[in-house]
């Protein structure tokens, strides 16, 4: 008698939530972008480094997440964005975050934008600030150089006399 | 008898192309004066090594070849072809340095596509990218869209007669000025003025949009100097998508299509003669041609129903449009999408406009509207003759700047100009197809990279063969210049090997 009812469980909440179970692992961005129209109006679930500049459009905010293949724009209450601390640039790594959400293939809120209307954000782990070392290699490269451009200099000087 | 080109011819243009490399490493000296108050030390040092090479280069080349003669239409015409084959081995050295492309062709191939003007990109990890390399990257187009010899003319030479040879040579046959160095002035002012002004409507934009004040800026300059000069180069690896932004989408626009305007139309409309924007041929082309593609897209949109809205139809289809016809390149939509989700007639909606261009003596490549106006009044005249009785005389006048009476002369270098692009269209496609590729999609960007566009469905990429790689570099090269400096050094070669 138990086994029916697990069965009429399942199959209850494969119905009435089905991307719930299809998508909850996380997707790239490229089988997102090329497999748009399966995905589109699905719960789906993304991760990747949050990139560039978080911009707040009063109580929403577009957060781009790069999973390195693709950016995908990501569209969230602006209260979720206080969890984010770094974002990607040339000096930072950014937080990575995974996110739950509806995939939009063409938002018709977002003028058409393929986007992610995220529902929750979760901290996978925290970015930090890259420290910059000086390339020695390119430093003595430099210094040989410019001891190159002075002699062509002096000898041209010579050649003058 | 074909002759032999002497010594000294070799040594001319020698001297003049080592003149117009020290330009070149003056250029380099801004991406410094960026990096170094954003503490960026590695990017500084590879423009630095960046300079000292060509210094080092240029330097050598004028003093072997130290000569005062002046330069001839062919000495002139190699002088700038050469000058953009070295700009982009230069200007690729410190592309290289930053450890953000693959191989040094994968960096000459940015750099060509920065000064040529395309935007088709081979970047790593773009995002990550420092302020001085993609200050750098932006730069050679705002270089490359006003001419490499153009910026030579106009702060380095302080006048010989040579001078409207290269000015002829990089693809600018019209004189705005009575003198050529005062036309590259005027064409830097126009810019200049421009560029203030949109890098502050970008700005002030990105701001709004809620980016961090000194990010807005830096991406508003940067933007502009792609939009501008039709490059299509971003700072994000989203291109333009990354803003997220309708208003961005609209400046953008604006910005393209000034782009996209002939430099003597400019002229004329700062002079205050606004009528001539409705008058003159290539605008009035210009609209029509931008009318029948984008017919074609949205039909080819609507049939397959890539949009759920009419606005956002529009919205998507016309920006990619109005980016590939002003040979700008700028996308909201990520390249596999063109594939995946276009058909294709949208595609050959883009694909033709990509091939058309804007006008002459713009920033823009590709067959250009005045070209394609004068044949379009070649087919009416012949129409004409036709229709009407044989003994009647038939005049056809065209509106370019002034009254201009048809001759058969125009229309013949029109056809020309525009036979040689199709056939280059159609070369970068069939290797494309050689790769494995669909026709449709080879044509695409075989047509992006030659007509220095840079829309892309996903065929540029890292992984391409270095045989396709060296094809759209090659494309970029000729398409830019309009092919009459690079048949000119053909045949200085075929010459230098078969002459007596």
């Amino acid at each position: 008698m138990k086994k029916p009812f697990s069965f009429i469980l399942l199959v209850l909440f494969l119905t009435f939530f089905p991307w719930t179970a299809v998508f909850s692992q996380s997707l790239s961005s490229s089988e997102l972008i090329n497999n748009a129209k399966n995905y589109d109006g699905k719960l789906i679930t993304y991760s990747g480094e949050a990139i560039g500049n978080i911009m707040v459009r009063g109580n929403f905010a577009w957060v781009n997440l790069s999973d390195g293949e693709n950016a995908l724009g990501v569209w969230m209450e602006a209260a979720l964005t206080k969890e984010i601390k770094f974002t990607g640039d040339y000096k930072t790594r950014g937080d990575n975050l995974e996110i739950v959400g509806v995939f939009h293939r063409a938002c018709l809120e977002h003028g058409g934008d393929l986007d992610i209307h995220a529902n929750s954000l979760r901290k996978i782990s925290s970015g930090r600030v890259i420290k910059e070392k000086l390339n020695s290699d390119k430093f003595n490269l430099s210094i040989i150089l410019l001891g190159a451009i002075f002699f062509i200099w002096i000898l041209t000087l010579f050649k003058r006399k | 008898m074909i002759l032999k080109p002497r010594l000294e011819d070799v040594k001319i243009i020698g001297y003049y192309l080592g003149k117009i490399i020290l330009g070149l490493a003056l250029t380099m000296v801004f991406p410094i004066l960026i990096a170094i108050p954003s503490w960026e030390i590695n990017p500084a040092l590879d423009f630095f090594i960046g300079i000292e090479i060509s210094v080092l280069f240029g330097l050598l080349l004028m003093k072997i070849c130290r000569t005062d003669k002046d330069l001839n239409w062919m000495q002139g015409m190699i002088v700038v072809s050469l000058s953009w084959i070295v700009a982009m081995i230069l200007g690729a050295i410190p592309l290289y340095l930053s450890g953000h492309w693959k191989s040094f062709l994968d960096a000459c191939f940015e750099a060509m596509s920065g000064f040529a003007t395309t935007g088709l990109v081979l970047v790593q990890d773009l995002d990550h990218l420092s302020y001085a390399h993609n200050f750098w990257r932006h730069l050679t187009m705002f270089l490359g869209g006003q001419g490499i010899v153009v910026i030579a003319l106009s702060f380095f030479v302080r006048g010989f007669s040579g001078a409207f040879k290269m000015y002829v040579g990089e693809a600018r046959d019209e004189k705005i000025m009575p003198n050529v160095i005062n036309t590259s002035r005027f064409i830097w002012l126009v810019s200049i003025v421009y560029l203030i002004l949109g890098t502050l409507a970008l700005g002030a934009t990105g701001i709004f949009n809620g980016m961090k004040p000194f990010d807005s800026f830096f991406h508003g300059v940067c933007v502009f100097m792609a939009a501008f000069d039709t490059g299509g180069f971003s700072i994000q690896s989203q291109n333009i998508l990354y803003y997220h932004s309708f208003v961005y989408e609209v400046i953008t626009i604006i910005i393209m299509v000034l782009g996209a305007l002939n430099f003597k139309l400019h002229y004329h409309l700062w002079m205050g003669n606004r009528k001539e924007i409705v008058k003159n041929i290539e605008t009035r082309t210009l609209f029509i041609t931008v009318i029948a593609t984008f017919s074609l897209v949205v039909l080819g949109l609507a049939q397959k129903g890539v949009y759920p809205a009419a606005l956002t139809l529009f919205r998507k289809g016309f920006y990619q449009l109005i980016s590939g016809h002003t040979g700008t390149g700028f996308q909201t939509i990520y390249a596999q999408q063109f594939v995946a989700e276009w058909n294709p007639l949208a595609l050959t909606g883009v694909i033709i406009a990509m091939a058309l261009g804007g006008a002459v003596c713009s920033t823009t490549g590709a067959i250009k509207m005045l070209r394609i106006g004068i044949i379009l009044k070649a087919f009416k005249e012949d129409l004409k003759r036709i229709i009407m009785p044989e003994r009647s005389i038939i005049v056809e006048k065209f509106h370019h700047i002034r009254e201009v009476f048809l001759e058969d002369k125009m229309v013949r270098s029109a056809l020309m100009i525009t036979l040689a692009y199709i056939i280059l269209y159609g070369l970068g496609a069939l290797v494309g197809m050689f790769y494995g590729y669909p026709f449709l999609e080879a044509l695409f960007e075989s047509t992006s990279a030659a007509a220095n566009v840079g829309l892309s469905c996903g065929i540029t990429g890292t992984g391409m063969p270095g045989v396709l790689k060296i094809t759209y570099i090659l494309q970029m090269w000729a398409g830019r210049l309009e092919f009459m400096s690079v048949f000119t050094i053909l045949g200085f070669i075929f010459a230098r090997i078969k002459g007596k």
